[in-house]
């Protein structure tokens, strides 16, 4: 092979995949097996004292799954990930790795919800507190910075708001005081923003959501970077101290540029369980090789609806920063210039009723709480997702009365615009 | 002079398959050290390895026979891998120049490099790799790395040769 650098489209269908070994299939298999028989003793040895690469258990490495984790590395431009089952068991096992009891991170207001509930409330019984930045700026970050900081936490694209966030500002502000500065890139997907290339240090998906497209699997994914080090002081003690249970080995000495990756896996991954099943790592895969295209006509579509719906009379506001004049319009030009996604929110006259007549009325957008599905979907968070809240909660949330959020699927633009038409005339 | 930021995939490929013999200074016979386990690796890969450490002579590391010096090897060997700090490199250049049969290839190991002494060993004709690990290396070009979710960068439509068992894989020409 030559030393070109693959392109993105290409990096979507070949990363991580080559022939079965054993079979010559081409596609790769799901090899939906929880164990794997050892070549002999000493073979068992190496493997279980990590001194060899090859599978033990599927609930710590499995080979369909492999082949995803090396698919999402490539694509982020990391040095090596580890998929589990979800995307907030992504966010358990980096907490996990990065913090000790009495430890704090830092994380935006502007976050999916459920990712406010888990670092909120959940992450308290593990001893482990979230300081919120008051705004989005990294001022605002480099405020909350105490001795107790072990991490900065950002979604690259905000959900529901769409709000870009300045990554390389923040990524200064961690760099600075040496906390690595951890991305949730699931709304961007690597397609629209590589948050390694901006200064992150650790990315993690839902894979649920746009990289495997369809909404048939649940996944999620930690992205090493590679760019942290681990070594430079005593405050990473999972990384830098022996390992009893390897023997007293150290993982940041061992692994090097990949430690964190191996770290989640044989010790996160291991300890607490969440393992992806393989054949939903297969299905992700089989979404992302066409991921580029996906997400291309997501944008197209979400850009001609957030239009329509800027002009429509019943339509107070609309949030999209691909919209020229939005407030995250620069910030979208700079760090997503291929297009601004598929989720916005806007706000619909008359409140509360209208929102939810709205969600009622609509015939091939489909109400239900997830984004990053082929077809389109909608939702009216206040009556919802974010329904225990109270009114000024609802509003910091971006979730007041009259927001409605999408998640602009990649049906034909025109019939999605004929849909929220006829729904909005109707209320 | 040969470039050190990077090794083209090929260029990295041909030197693991054609040395056949691998001495490594600075191997340890502790388990959980990564000189331990790039010696087993490379044994269980089918290399000659012959572990150089002067506190362990005379016993095995990885099953394989222990030197106290370059000097005290019984035969000549196809290339050198130094797990030591950079500030040995000159040390060793001496040592290796000394050797009555040279070695083809000066392997330096992750975190190990001095481009001056590098140019010291091409001039003599020995081939020179600093900053990798060969046993990354050699699992990243085989394939077996993406079990570990290891981004190998580079892709291929061929297939993984397979050793013995079903979790092993050799290098492809």
């Amino acid at each position: 092979m030559s030393n070109r650098e693959p392109g993105f489209d290409t990096l979507a269908i070949h990363a991580g995949a080559q022939p079965d070994p054993a079979t010559g299939a081409r596609i790769t298999p799901i090899y939906q097996t929880a164990s794997f028989v050892f070549d002999d003793v000493d073979h068992a040895a190496s493997l279980f004292g990590l001194q060899a690469f090859g599978n033990i258990y599927t609930r710590i490495t499995n080979p369909t799954t492999a082949v995803l984790e090396e698919r999402v590395a490539a694509l982020e431009g990391g040095t090596a990930a580890l998929a589990v089952a979800s995307g907030h068991a992504a966010q358990l096992l980096v907490m996990h790795a990065l913090m000790q009891p009495g430890d704090e991170f830092i994380a935006s207001r502007k976050l999916y919800g459920g990712s406010i509930n888990q670092f909120g409330q959940s992450f308290k019984s593990f001893d482990w507190h979230v300081r919120w930045a008051d705004d989005i700026t990294p001022a605002a970050f480099e405020a909350q910075i105490t001795s107790k900081t072990k991490a900065i936490f950002i979604e690259s694209l905000a959900n529901p708001g769409g709000v870009v966030m300045d990554i390389n500002g923040i990524a200064e502000v961690a760099r600075k005081h040496h906390i690595p500065l951890i991305v949730d890139n699931t709304m961007a997907t690597p397609y629209l923003c590589r948050p390694i290339e901006h200064g992150a240090d650790i990315v993690v998906q839902s894979l649920t959501k746009f990289m495997g497209g369809h909404g048939n699997s649940m996944g999620g994914v930690i992205v090493d970077g590679g760019t942290f080090d681990w070594s430079k002081d005593d405050r990473y003690p999972i990384l830098t101290e022996p390992r009893p249970e390897y023997n007293d080995m150290v993982l940041a000495e061992t692994f090097g540029n990949f430690a964190f990756a191996i770290a989640c896996r044989v010790l996160g991954l291991r300890d607490l369980g969440p393992a992806i099943s393989p054949f939903n790592a297969f299905q992700i895969l089989t979404g992302i090789e066409t991921l580029p295209l996906r997400m291309q006509r997501h944008s197209e579509n979400a850009f001609k609806v957030a239009k329509f719906l800027q002009g429509h009379d019943k339509v107070a506001w609309v949030s999209y920063a691909g919209l020229e004049g939005d407030e995250h319009h620069e910030m979208q030009k700079r760090y997503m210039p291929n297009g601004a996604g598929a989720v916005f929110t806007f706000g619909v006259k008359g409140g509360y009723q209208s929102g939810i007549d709205l969600v009622s009325n609509v015939e091939i957008f489909s109400h239900l709480a997830n984004i990053g599905d082929t077809r389109s979907l909608i939702i009216h968070p206040a009556s919802t997702t974010h329904r225990q809240l109270d009114d000024t909660q609802k509003a910091a949330a971006g979730a007041g009365a009259d927001v409605i959020r999408l998640s602009v699927g990649i049906e034909n633009a025109e019939d999605l615009i004929a849909d929220l038409e006829q729904a909005l005339k109707n209320i | 002079m040969q470039e050190h930021d990077f090794y083209p995939d090929q260029h990295v490929r041909s030197i693991l398959s054609s040395v056949k013999s691998i001495a490594i200074i600075g191997a340890s016979a502790n388990e959980v050290r990564p000189s331990f386990f790039v010696a087993k690796y490379l044994v269980a890969k089918g290399y000659r390895i012959f572990p150089i450490n002067p506190g362990r002579a005379g016993t095995e590391i990885a099953g394989a026979m222990t030197y106290a010096s370059l000097a005290d090897l019984p035969e000549p060997v196809d290339m050198v891998d130094v797990f030591r700090h950079a500030d040995a490199l000159p040390s060793i250049v001496m040592e290796i120049m000394a050797m009555p049969k040279l070695p083809s290839v000066v392997w330096a190991q992750l975190g190990i490099r001095d481009d001056a002494v590098a140019a010291s060993l091409e001039m003599a004709g020995i081939e020179v790799i600093q900053n990798r690990c060969p046993k990354i290396e050699y699992a990243r070009l085989s394939g077996e790395i993406g079990w570990a979710g290891f981004n190998r960068r580079t892709i291929s439509s061929r297939k993984p040769k397979l050793q013995r068992g079903f979790q092993h894989y050799l290098l492809s020409e």
